[in-house]
């Protein structure tokens, strides 16, 4: 007894499987995303830079607002000072997003584009934003 | 060869640490008492095996024919087409060590390559060597290797160290069975003529005589005369049995071994006085005299030259159906080889007990009803009459075959036929029963003589269970539905619990049985006094 | 010998990619050619295997009954361990793919003074083999993230059940702890259990050295040093549409992950791991034991010499005469 029907059954649930992910994406449309950084604010600084460098942020963004978060709320310190000497106040609504206000263009892109959903907003209240 | 004198105590020092070298390195070194001596030239050349020739296993020469790397390969290439299940186990073992102390054989000798996954690893490594293309490139490292005389001798020496009992196949996450790779083992051994006597001659005998003991024909009747007077020395019923009887409704076939020796007889005496009360129109066959199959040790096509003989038989005394008697390989073949091998039998009619008009359901292909089955649905239907007191001196437990439990799963059957002619019936260890049971230590051919240090360390986990429940119980008596067992548990627990006795289940069933018209009993089956019913006798 | 091999050659896997990229600059290579080649590789390997298994037919029926037949009906069956019909035969397949029925089965034994063999529980094989299984599959669907735009439902869910102890940021994922440590107790049990060691060879401790460098890179990719996640999602992407791209600047680290997962794939089908596919075809397990009942086919039954009861009448006639046993010819 071969049982070829139900062996090749089994072949054509393993191909599928595997052909998903590529079927899945046809006319998916790709835009890498490119966070804007042209707010109100930012445009008037002088020098545009944020806490720590770019490259810092980019990657360790998600860890610093953990340990501003615990900075904050468990030990009550509301003072953060950077790597290069400078103090800021430990705040995401009132730091960060007083120059990132653009939630949707900023935050949203990359962690829509990753599939990421920090749990920031569960706590704390998004900013309005102006629909352009 | 010097006897085997090895007393209990000495053998049971049993390490199971493997060795520091690594068991590719470390050659086969062929023991005395551990296997058996090579098969006889006239029986291989009956049966028509190639190769037959004189040969010692522990000289250096086994004259084995040229080329016979060739035949072993060529043999694993047909192999390996005609069976999934070998090209498969094959491929698929990750070693994960879950069969490695479930084999009887490792527990009771501490050898490394008992573990069943090294005894699959044998020869998985010279398939790897020579059918896959990683071995082929990266030899050792790939855990492949050549095909040597020391390989063969290695593959001889310890695929007549398995029982075929899949226990570790009961443990395996896929299901290996190391069943399978002996089978095939031994089949590809046999091309080499690299079989044993006591397959070869059984075989040999089985297919001119009809059973494995060579029995012929007025032999048979001559032996069950025998019991026919002892039956009625004990019940005073003469029975009178028939013989190749054409027109009978059943066709009844067991183990031979039940003729010849104790405890096995008593067994059959059972059946005798057990189909007479029922007044069963049954017959015995002296051409399908033999229920097992020591063909199915060698070749494929050798157990099914072998088996033939039962649904020629049935055809041609024209019965409706077949009953079987107590044996354990003789199920696995009955149940998973026969109808595919010689079936279909169209001829017969689905089983109906002709005493309670159960139709047998679960035979309606193969048509053969296990005595088990067919006494159980007796006893269910308030058929048989029993005195269970009069195995009141016995403390029972029950052994299960490993064929019957792994190949088949006829596992309530016989206890509650137990529990229903005992009144002490006391299970062993859970892990040590139903589909863990372990093997007598002596199956598939095994079962010789000069091979006693392998069978009492093969036997030692089921005696070990049984010493659980002789010191705990007071156990003293050890009922099983095998022959092999019959056979071969006596000499274990003889060797390692004194005291416990081994009994087919049907003798049991007889000695409860209350006949109609019998004097009463002072005597059990074996012709021993009853306990407490030899005392009223004494006082009338 | 047996240790060292595997641990050389995932040592140098990690090397020749370091290497190529670094200094040799073949992001493509390690990147695009070599993960598609691979994924190609898995899967015609493991479909070639399977029909190779296929060619040779299942000449009998052999389930491994692991409990109590279908006989008479007052006697109740065990359908899932021993089945009779189709569909407990999948109950049986299920829980064996599942959840590992048969190792959860399993028991230790052991020698005492006595002697006496006792047998004890031993869970802990299953339980490592579980937790890896499970993690592997989860890890592999929350990649899922990386390979689509619009990442399914149940990939969230998923996702969010794995990281539901909200621990840091980026969240800590549960399988990923899980998996580091199965896969170090495989690896050790190995080396620590003798009879295990004893029936090791290099190809087992090759794919767990493996599976620990991918999980490793991954675990530092998350957590520790960062790579251009975006980036990595635009590779994965370009693969995905068959519209491969390199984008600059995504950490060496990422090129050894995907390099070690491309070697595992296609090392999958002619190695012990395509036990994967293998279990599904396992005959002691994917039949249904129904052998009494419903005759099973061998397509390669043949005729075969037998002694028939003629020839054995001719052996016996005047002796079965002589105890009045019938015969057919006088």
């Amino acid at each position: 007894m071969y049982d070829s029907g139900k062996i090749i059954a089994g072949l054509l649930v393993f191909v599928s499987i595997i052909a998903f992910p590529f079927v899945y994406n046809i006319g998916a449309d790709i835009v890498k995303p490119e966070p804007k950084i042209d707010t109100p604010v930012i445009q008037q600084m002088a020098v545009k830079q944020c806490v720590e460098p770019k490259e810092f942020m980019r990657a360790e963004h998600m860890q610093l607002l953990n340990k501003w978060r615990d900075s904050a709320v468990r030990d009550g310190n509301r003072v953060y000072v950077g790597s290069r000497g400078d103090h800021y106040n430990i705040s995401l609504q009132n730091t960060c997003m007083h120059c990132h206000s653009n939630k949707k263009e900023f935050c949203d892109s990359c962690h829509n584009y990753m599939a990421v959903k920090p749990y920031c907003w569960d706590c704390h209240i998004a900013p309005k934003e102006n629909s352009l | 060869m010097a006897k085997f004198t090895t007393k209990p105590n000495e053998l049971s020092k049993i390490n199971l640490i493997p060795p520091q070298t690594e068991w590719m390195d470390t050659p086969v070194e062929i023991k005395e008492h551990m296997f058996c001596h090579p098969a006889k030239i006239k029986d291989l050349e009956t049966v028509g095996f190639p190769n037959a020739r004189e040969w010692k296993p522990t000289e250096e020469d086994w004259k084995l024919p040229d080329n016979w790397e060739r035949t072993i390969l060529e043999g694993m290439q047909s192999l390996l087409k005609k069976y999934r299940s070998f090209s498969l186990f094959m491929d698929i073992c990750v070693r994960c060590g879950a069969c490695a102390d479930k084999c009887h054989f490792f527990i009771g000798s501490g050898d490394p390559k008992n573990m069943p996954v090294l005894r699959a690893e044998l020869m998985r490594s010279v398939y790897r060597g020579n059918f896959t293309l990683a071995g082929k490139i990266l030899k050792k490292i790939s855990g492949a290797r050549d095909l040597t005389v020391n390989v063969l001798k290695e593959w001889w020496y310890y695929f007549y160290q398995c029982t075929e009992c899949r226990r570790c196949s009961v443990f395996c996450p896929y299901g290996i069975d190391q069943a399978e790779i002996t089978m095939m083992g031994r089949e590809l051994l046999n091309l080499l003529g690299l079989n044993i006597g006591w397959i070869a001659g059984p075989v040999a005998a089985c297919y001119m005589k009809g059973n494995h003991l060579g029995l012929e024909p007025h032999t048979i009747k001559s032996s069950i005369d025998l019991f026919v007077d002892d039956i009625e020395t004990i019940t005073g019923i003469k029975i009178t049995p028939s013989f190749n009887r054409k027109g009978a409704e059943i066709l009844f076939v067991t183990p031979s071994g039940d003729l010849f020796a104790n405890p096995g007889t008593y067994t059959a005496m059972g059946y005798l006085m057990l189909f007479h009360e029922l007044g069963l129109d049954y017959t015995w066959s002296t051409y399908a005299s033999e229920g097992g199959n020591f063909g199915f040790f060698t070749t494929n096509e050798m157990a099914k030259r072998l088996n033939s003989k039962i649904y020629a038989e049935a055809k041609r005394l024209g019965v409706k159906w077949i009953l079987g008697g107590e044996c354990g390989h003789m199920w696995r073949v009955l149940s998973q080889y026969m109808d595919t091998w010689n079936g279909p039998a169209d001829f017969l009619e689905v089983p109906v007990s002709p005493i309670t008009g159960t139709k047998f359901e679960n035979t309606r292909a193969t048509k053969m009803v296990h005595i088990s089955e067919f006494t159980a649905d007796l006893i269910k239907n308030g058929k048989l009459k029993l005195d269970k007191s009069r195995n009141d001196h016995l403390k029972v437990t029950f052994h299960d075959s490993c064929n019957t439990s792994r190949g088949m799963g006829l596992l309530e059957e016989p206890r509650y036929v137990l529990k229903n002619v005992c009144n002490h019936f006391y299970e062993m260890p859970e892990n040590t029963i139903r589909e863990k049971t372990f093997c007598c230590g002596s199956g598939t051919g095994l079962n010789a003589s000069e091979n006693m240090e392998l069978r009492m360390r093969g036997g030692f986990p089921r005696a070990n269970a049984v010493k659980h429940v002789h010191d705990k119980h007071g156990v003293n008596m050890l009922a099983n539905i095998c022959a092999i067992d019959r056979a071969t548990l006596s000499a274990s627990m003889d060797y390692w619990v004194p005291g416990v006795a081994v009994a087919g289940t049907t003798e049991l069933v007889a000695n409860a049985l209350v006949m109609k018209g019998e004097i009463e009993r002072t005597l059990d089956i074996r012709l021993e006094p009853l306990p407490g019913k030899e005392a009223s006798e004494e006082v009338n | 010998m047996k240790i060292l091999f595997p641990f050389v050659a995932v040592m140098t896997l990690i090397i020749v990619v370091v290497a190529g990229v670094q200094f040799a600059n073949l992001q493509f290579l390690f990147g695009v050619i070599i993960p598609y080649a691979a994924l190609v590789t898995f899967t015609a390997g493991i479909i070639y295997r399977v029909i190779k298994w296929a060619g040779s037919p299942v000449p009998f029926c052999i389930p491994t009954t692991c409990g109590q037949q279908k006989s008479m009906p007052w006697i109740k069956q065990s359908k899932l361990e021993n089945p009779s019909s189709s569909l407990w035969v999948i109950g049986r397949m299920a829980l064996e793919v599942f959840f590992f029925r048969s190792l959860f089965r399993n028991i230790k034994t052991e020698m005492r003074e006595g002697p006496k063999v006792v047998y004890g529980s031993d869970k802990w094989l299953w339980m490592s083999g579980l937790a890896f299984h499970w993690s592997f599959l989860i890890i592999l669907l929350r990649h899922f993230r990386f390979f689509s735009v619009k990442v399914p439902y149940l990939i969230h869910v998923i996702e969010s059940l794995d990281s539901f102890l909200q621990i840091g940021a980026p969240l800590f994922y549960m399988t990923d702890a899980v998996i580091l440590a199965a896969v170090t107790y495989l690896f050790i049990r190995r080396i620590a259990l003798p009879q295990i060691k004893y029936i090791s060879l290099a190809a087992d401790y090759f794919p767990l050295l493996l599976i620990l460098g991918i999980a490793c890179t991954g675990v530092m990719m998350r957590y520790f040093t960062k790579v251009d996640v975006v980036g990595v999602k635009q590779l994965a992407m370009g693969l995905m549409t068959f519209n491969p791209v390199i984008p600059n600047g995504i950490g060496v680290l990422l090129y050894i992950h995907l390099f070690l997962i491309s070697v595992l794939f296609a090392y999958f089908p002619f190695s012990k791991l395509v036990h994967m596919a293998g279990v599904f075809l396992s005959p002691t397990r994917n039949m249904a034991n129904n052998s009494r009942m419903v005759r099973h086919i061998n397509p390669w039954n043949y005729p075969v010499h037998v002694h028939t009861y003629e020839e054995y009448e001719n052996d016996f006639r005047e002796k079965m005469k002589m105890v009045e046993i019938p015969v057919d010819k006088e």
